[in-house]
């Protein structure tokens, strides 16, 4: 995903004389290509990010188009003010960018579980937020937000991931994207971020559709209420904390609709991890790899009676 | 409008704006009242009939508390109408206690939250400097503002890379929240500091015009140079006796009776 965002970026670059790309002394190897191919658009602003963030916004006040880029919670929670007040009351053309959502750095610890990250800029007013699940959703995504611009909050898995789409997609701001149709309208796994590839196995093992969400913010509240009159569950998955992500937000909608269709929220507890490991390990450990995923909503099923024999 | 007519002015909407109002932070926007009139009077390169001009400069009132003077100035400088001044802190105005730019022509930025307006002034430097654009960005710290960390990451920032184009003006009358800067957290050696930042310092009395005038014209250009630090020493509550060097008036709304006294000591003649 990391490649692709810089591969995206720079293409934009090459074009655009406004757009600039401010890093917090990090994105060892990523940040190369851009910096020596537009060395006047590229700045290094130390290990300083409050001013890192103030400065996008100077820079975008003054006619700059800028995207700022750290790892984990740098770029957001160490200067979660600058970006509220600086960047979303000034409807500032800032585009904050997180590598390492979720628990992709999970051996470095605690410090670097990117974990509450989506439900704090979804709180921010007039702040988009994106959460793309693949290689190919971070292309549509990018797209976007190079188009519109921000305020806007973009959270980036690491590298390597798989790409899930088997076609390019388009994903302009607030849409969902269906990505599985095994047609049993039964189950609906409702996917943020980069735990599509866990969902779209455990989707496939279960016969259940799929539906990614690369925005959180504006949010396709008419895709779930659609769901909610079709499907019989709907789950969501997210690596992330179990407040105020997707799972809460796809509440959110339920409840206002009182349709009655029952919900399940595959999130990360509401605690912090001491445990490290791979990301892997991680989402093994709580229960957000496909395997869990599918025993989870089959578990769902079976206390549920009725439901279940609805699954093959 | 002179200098000193300006601050005369800005001084009196001041006074009657916290009046009205009942709004705190009287002390702090007298005194950097002089600052702000020298360089709406006569630094500056703005157009109050056109505010949004691209190559303006560019003001950032980092010490957002006081306001006051900042609307003050721009309506005195004919940005807005001075009769609106008096909805300042009222229900439904949008003349807020802190600096906001909604609604209000010729503020650039909203702030309220210290330690926010220099990084943003070092954006607009470096943005001016890439793009060879004429404007200056001016940013008005308060002496307890830079306390915050924020400030020293932004002077890093501007002395590493030569922003010329970027003036910082410390309001330094030696006052914050709870007690004097030198007993709360020493900013001393103050100047010392901004240059090993990479600043060239200016100390200047903060309310003699002429000094602040010479102190704070840089040139429009794009030149690499050091940024300028102009340290203002002045006086909170500067003007009204009964107001100067107190922190209760940091606080405190001057009552009918008191604005009265304190128009009388600017020498404002009421009927």
């Amino acid at each position: 995903m990391r490649n692709r965002f810089f591969t995206g970026l720079l293409t934009a670059a090459l074009v655009d004389p406004d757009l600039v790309l401010i890093t917090a002394d990090l994105g060892f190897g990523a940040v190369d290509d851009f910096a020596a191919a537009r060395p006047g658009q590229f700045v290094n602003c130390g290990v300083a990010e409050q001013n890192m963030a103030g400065l996008a916004a100077g820079i975008a006040l003054g006619g700059g188009r800028v995207f700022t880029y750290s790892i984990a919670n740098f770029p957001t929670l160490r200067c979660l003010e600058q970006i509220r007040n600086d960047i979303c009351y000034h409807h500032a053309d800032v585009t904050v960018v997180a590598v390492g959502g979720g628990l992709a750095y999970g051996a470095l610890g605690m410090s670097h579980h990117a974990t509450e990250d989506l439900a704090i800029m979804r709180a921010l007013p007039g702040m988009a937020v994106a959460a793309p699940g693949d290689p190919a959703e971070v292309d549509a995504v990018l797209d976007d937000l190079l188009t519109i611009g921000g305020p806007a909050y973009l959270r980036l898995g690491k590298t390597g991931e798989r790409t899930v789409h088997t076609a390019g997609v388009s994903a302009p701001r607030g849409a969902s994207i269906f990505v599985r149709d095994h047609d049993q309208k039964t189950v609906l796994l409702c996917s943020t971020g980069a735990i599509l590839d866990e969902v779209s196995v455990a989707a496939d093992e279960l016969g259940a559709d799929v539906r990614s969400f690369p925005w959180l913010d504006p949010f396709d509240a008419a895709a779930i209420r659609e769901a909610a009159a079709t499907y019989r569950l709907i789950v969501t998955v997210e690596e992330h904390s179990i407040v105020g992500g997707l799972g809460s937000a796809v509440a959110e909608v339920l409840a206002e609709q009182a349709a009655g269709t029952p919900l399940l929220r595959i999130a990360l507890p509401n605690q912090s991890s001491s445990v490290v490991g791979d990301q892997q390990f991680l989402r093994t450990a709580f229960e957000l790899d496909a395997e869990s995923i599918s025993r989870r909503v089959r578990n769902h099923l079976e206390a549920n009676r009725g439901l279940a024999s609805q699954i093959r | 409008m002179s200098s000193l007519s300006l601050a005369q002015a800005v001084r009196t909407d001041v006074l009657r704006m916290t009046s009205i109002g009942r709004s705190s932070h009287v002390g702090s926007a007298l005194s950097c009242a002089d600052i702000l009139a020298v360089l709406y009077a006569g630094v500056l390169e703005v157009h109050p009939e056109n505010p949004d001009w691209p190559d303006r400069d560019r003001v950032i009132m980092s010490k957002g508390h006081a306001g006051a003077a900042l609307y003050a100035v721009l309506a005195e400088s004919g940005f807005f109408d001075p009769a609106v001044l008096h909805r300042h802190y009222q229900n439904g105005s949008y003349l807020s206690g802190h600096v906001s730019h909604v609604g209000i022509p010729g503020v650039e930025f909203s702030t309220g939250s210290l330690g926010h307006g220099l990084p943003v002034g070092a954006g607009l430097a470096w943005r001016a400097r890439q793009t060879g654009r004429s404007w200056r960005t001016y940013v008005l710290l308060g002496d307890g503002e830079c306390d915050e960390g924020s400030i020293w990451e932004a002077a890093m920032f501007a002395g590493h890379h030569e922003l010329a184009n970027l003036v910082a003006i410390v309001d330094y009358n030696r006052m914050q929240s709870l007690g004097t800067t030198e007993e709360t957290l020493r900013l001393e050696p103050f100047a010392e500091k901004w240059r090993a930042f990479g600043w060239d310092v200016a100390e200047v009395d903060g309310h003699d015009h002429g000094q602040l005038d010479i102190a704070l014209r840089v040139p429009r250009s794009a030149r690499r140079a050091r940024p300028r630090c102009v340290l203002a020493h002045t006086v909170k509550g500067k003007g009204v006796s009964f107001m100067e060097d107190q922190v209760l008036w940091h606080y405190r709304p001057p009552s009918p009776d008191e604005l009265e006294r304190a128009l009388a000591e600017i020498g404002v003649t009421t009927g």
